[in-house]
């Protein structure tokens, strides 16, 4: 039987399906836990899944690339998912309106706290000045700040390690910071999570409610642009001090 | 289901395009749903199935964000040596961005009509908040 099962495996590790399916249940299962759970943010399913997979991958010796040759078919969705904030966006527009202008400086003031506390915490700890750089836009969605991580002289590879980082953390975090604030409503609930842990903040918001998620999705989005345009000024005014 | 997918992928195609043309600075898929935003705002409706079909990928977006998490994990530990400070810094940064951003807004809410007005049948009972 023995050469048979290694025959199978060689032909599914060449295969894209069992990457797609492993995703698929790994996240399943996490996110079974997670419900079982009583959505408790601590059972973060994408830390779950990521964790099980990681496993799995290490125990099989199977590399990275073979994985993604299957996973890179849900990774693709992240496009159209982003397109899709355009609907509960509408659907909260009026509200949004009227809010504008607290949106606006809750967002600034969010965005430099974010860039600054990570930097200077960091820099505290004596942390050399590239991963400096490569913290800095952390709190924006991959794409984004791994373009600012290159253009401001940091490393993305590692950006990109440091915003899957916060987008968990703050997931799993933001129900007891904002508890404890206690701050209630739900537009301010999503903005927050938003604009600090970008979009695995928003995937959380999402499942809170519909109105958490818009205005986190709006708050990933703008701190995004936001940041691709303070960083470069941020660093300016630092090199002139 | 289709035609919502459909629409989705048509607005991602126009705005990599206009990215590709115009090199801005932003991911194709941003300008992608600033469009179809825009679209919705000018037609003033939303078709049922296009709602549906977005809040059924919204609803588990987490899923999205597996394949490039396991990537990040498994090349972390030739990526920094340097993890606890990062950490650290990651832990407290993300604690302060949320608290700040909350604290501000509810600051310049106060004395608004919609200050504090929470939606009680938003919360679907399903155990805490965000």
């Amino acid at each position: 039987m023995t050469p048979r099962i290694a025959d199978v495996w060689v032909y599914l590790s060449t295969s894209p399906l069992l990457g797609l399916t492993l995703t698929l249940v790994a996240y399943q299962t996490a996110y079974w836990v997670y419900q079982r759970a009583g959505f408790n943010p601590l059972f973060n399913p994408v830390l779950l899944a990521v964790a099980m997979l990681v496993t799995a991958l290490t125990l099989t010796g199977t590399p990275y690339a073979t994985y993604f040759d299957g996973a890179q078919f849900v990774h693709f969705l992240l496009g159209p998912a982003t397109v899709a904030l355009a609907v509960p966006l509408y659907l909260q527009f009026d509200r949004l309106k009227r809010l504008a202008l607290p949106l606006a400086c809750a967002l600034l003031a969010g965005s430099v706290t974010a860039i600054v506390s990570a930097v200077g915490i960091a820099w505290m700890f004596g942390v050399a000045d590239t991963t400096l750089l490569s913290v800095a836009p952390k709190s924006v969605t991959a794409p984004i700040a791994m373009g600012i991580a290159e253009k401001i002289g940091g490393i993305p590879s590692l950006t990109a390690v440091l915003v899957i980082m916060t987008g968990v953390s703050g997931a799993m975090m933001a129900k007891y910071v904002l508890d404890a604030l206690r701050i209630t409503d739900h537009g301010v609930r999503g903005f927050a999570v938003g604009v600090a842990a970008h979009g695995i903040g928003t995937a959380r918001a999402f499942q809170v409610s519909e109105q958490a998620g818009a205005f986190a999705g709006l708050g990933m989005g703008l701190n995004g642009l936001t940041t691709a345009v303070l960083m470069p000024l941020m660093l300016v005014l630092w090199r002139l001090i | 289901m289709l035609g919502a997918l459909t629409v989705l992928l048509v607005y991602q195609l126009i705005g990599e395009v206009i990215v590709q043309f115009t090199r801005l600075p932003v991911p194709g898929p941003v300008i992608g749903l600033l469009l179809l935003f825009l679209t919705l705002c000018l037609r003033g409706k939303l078709a049922l199935p296009l709602r549906d079909t977005a809040n059924g990928i919204l609803q588990h977006l987490s899923l999205l964000f597996v394949p490039a998490g396991v990537g990040v994990m498994v090349h972390f530990a030739r990526v920094s040596g340097e993890w606890l400070p990062l950490l650290i810094a990651v832990l407290v940064s993300t604690a302060l961005a949320i608290a700040v951003t909350a604290l501000v807004m509810r600051a310049l809410m106060r004395g608004r009509s919609d200050a504090g007005h929470d939606v009680p049948g938003d919360a679907d009972g399903e155990g805490g908040n965000t």
